[in-house]
């Protein structure tokens, strides 16, 4: 066998055979660059990710598969191997056979690793005991769908290999997790530092909004009633942003950002939801209801702005 | 000088204002030789320093921490004898005409207003290696072009509004193009793969060729 870029024939590797929509190496990002204009990125939903190197023993800086709306399907080659599959649940197999999301199964040398199609929730995430050992870039393996920074999304063929355990071994077989739902998603909202440039920003939270088609690691779009400025046509000076920020363009439809965000903008920013409750948003599939909530009373100023 | 106005940015972030992008780029100096626990990020923004933070824990004691930390401030901030980083442009951009027709010089003040003057990385975004570079000279202000291109090369050297900045790799842009340059912006291979950072000075020096 010739040698197969990417892949460590020594160790023991992932072998990707389907992709699915997309599939992507994510770890928890690259901190303290957003200065020269490269954002965090990471894993989408954090929490989900977390828990597939918890259940694992992985040390937290480990990279997992984030799999957007299932049909990922890879091959092991080297050696057995412990993983886990976080997340939406794809109905997960091996050779076929049913496993559980949130628990750890061992897959045998050959075996092949399925998902299908999620019933409710958008990504899943797939660790493997040791994690996901591509090279990193700029001190993560996260790959950045805005900057195209890191290891670019999977395709068939790719070999990945995987990195050392830790010398400790998995405790829990299985994590309790509140399954993710389909229907409507509440997600807390602290109000500004913007508000005071929307009218009536508390049209926020009474809105029954709808995630839109045209969403993706770098922001989810919301459908409803347009916002309306307090000062159309003018420009707010850039500020830096963070995940989970509510930003309202000129067309005053919300855009709330995501892993993969602008670390700089120039449209208002009326709310951010709180850091917990951006893993939840990151499973919201197009099409789905989501209603936000000031996670502490606004206070509503007047007119008058600081610019 | 100390901070003018704190404000929650979310549970886990502290938008700092300020008067003027000077004042913003000395406090953002400062935070960041401060070192200050349960800070991740430090990011200047034209008027506004947002500090990212680790964890929600850390906001209600940051801000306390933040509100007593003095920044030393020019009022009028004096540019060093020399440049951080000097740029060779060929000053032969497709807009360049256009932007002496809008400023109401020839293309040769353009290019003596361009280099005659240093800038000053005030803050980054757009790409990974862009700077929105300010303070040069304010003849050069112009507005964004009608129609943005699909297509900018990388290097290209542009204007808009009031700042000056440099195109790190090819992007659609509605930047005026008045040059272009060798000089890469961003390489993620070095050991600083950004050129430039808030705070730096540059000086573009016109060239005929590479």
């Amino acid at each position: 066998m010739g040698a197969i870029p990417g892949g460590d024939l020594t160790v023991t590797n992932l072998e990707v055979l389907g992709t699915g929509p997309l599939a992507l190496v994510e770890d928890l990002g690259r901190p303290g660059l957003a200065h020269i204009g490269v954002t965090r990125s990471g894993a989408a939903d954090r929490h989900s990710h977390r828990l597939a190197n918890r259940l694992l023993v992985n040390d937290v800086d480990r990279a997992t598969i984030e799999i957007t709306l299932g049909g990922f399907t890879a091959r092991i080659l080297g050696g057995d191997l412990d993983i886990a599959i976080t997340g939406a649940d794809a109905h997960p197999a091996v050779d076929g056979i049913p496993f559980g999301t949130n628990s750890i199964a061992r897959i045998r040398d050959g075996q092949v690793i399925s998902l299908g199609a999620p019933h409710s929730g958008l990504r899943s995430y797939l660790g493997v005991r040791g994690g996901i050992a591509v090279d990193p870039v700029l001190g993560s393996r996260s790959y950045d769908t805005l900057s195209g920074i890191g290891p670019p999304p999977l395709r068939p063929g790719d070999l990945l290999a995987v990195g050392d355990p830790t010398d400790r071994f998995p405790e829990l077989e299985q994590a309790p997790v509140a399954a993710i739902t389909g229907g409507l998603v509440e997600l807390r909202v602290t109000p500004g530092p913007r508000d005071n440039w929307c009218v009536d920003p508390d049209a926020l939270v009474r809105t029954a909004w709808v995630a839109s088609e045209r969403s993706d690691r770098v922001g989810i779009r919301l459908v409803g009633p347009a916002l309306e400025h307090r000062w159309p046509g003018r420009q707010l000076p850039s500020e830096g942003a963070v995940r989970g920020a509510i930003q309202v363009p000129p067309d005053g439809r919300p855009v709330i950002l995501g892993a993969d965000h602008p670390v700089t903008g120039g449209y208002p920013v009326i709310g951010v939801v709180v850091d917990a409750d951006t893993d939840a948003l990151a499973q919201v599939r197009p099409g789905q209801s989501v209603r936000l909530r000031w996670s502490r009373t606004r206070i509503a100023t007047t007119g008058v702005s600081d610019w | 000088m100390s901070v003018s106005r704190i404000r929650d940015y979310g549970d886990r972030a502290l938008l700092l204002e300020f008067g003027s992008t000077d004042e913003v780029l000395a406090c953002a100096a400062v935070l960041r030789a401060a070192d200050i626990t349960g800070v991740t990020d430090i990011v200047p923004g034209a008027r506004t320093v947002l500090v990212t933070l680790t964890d929600p824990t850390y906001q209600a004691a940051t801000r306390i921490r933040l509100a007593t930390v003095e920044c030393t401030f020019q009022a009028v901030p004096v540019p060093p004898g020399h440049a951080d980083v000097v740029i060779d442009v060929i000053y032969d951009g497709a807009d360049l005409d256009d932007v002496a027709a809008l400023v109401g010089m020839d293309t040769d003040g353009v290019v003596a207003a361009h280099t005659g003057t240093p800038w000053r990385v005030a803050f980054g975004g757009f790409a990974p290696g862009f700077a929105y570079l300010i303070g040069g000279d304010s003849r050069l202000s112009v507005p964004r072009r009608d129609e943005p291109r699909t297509r900018v090369p990388a290097g290209s050297v542009a204007l808009a509004g009031e700042f000056s900045g440099v195109y790190p790799r090819e992007s659609p842009g509605g930047w005026q193009l008045i040059g272009r340059t060798e000089t890469a912006l961003w390489d993620i291979d070095r050991p600083q793969p950004a050129l430039l950072a808030p705070g730096m000075w540059v000086r573009f020096r016109a060239v005929t060729s590479p």
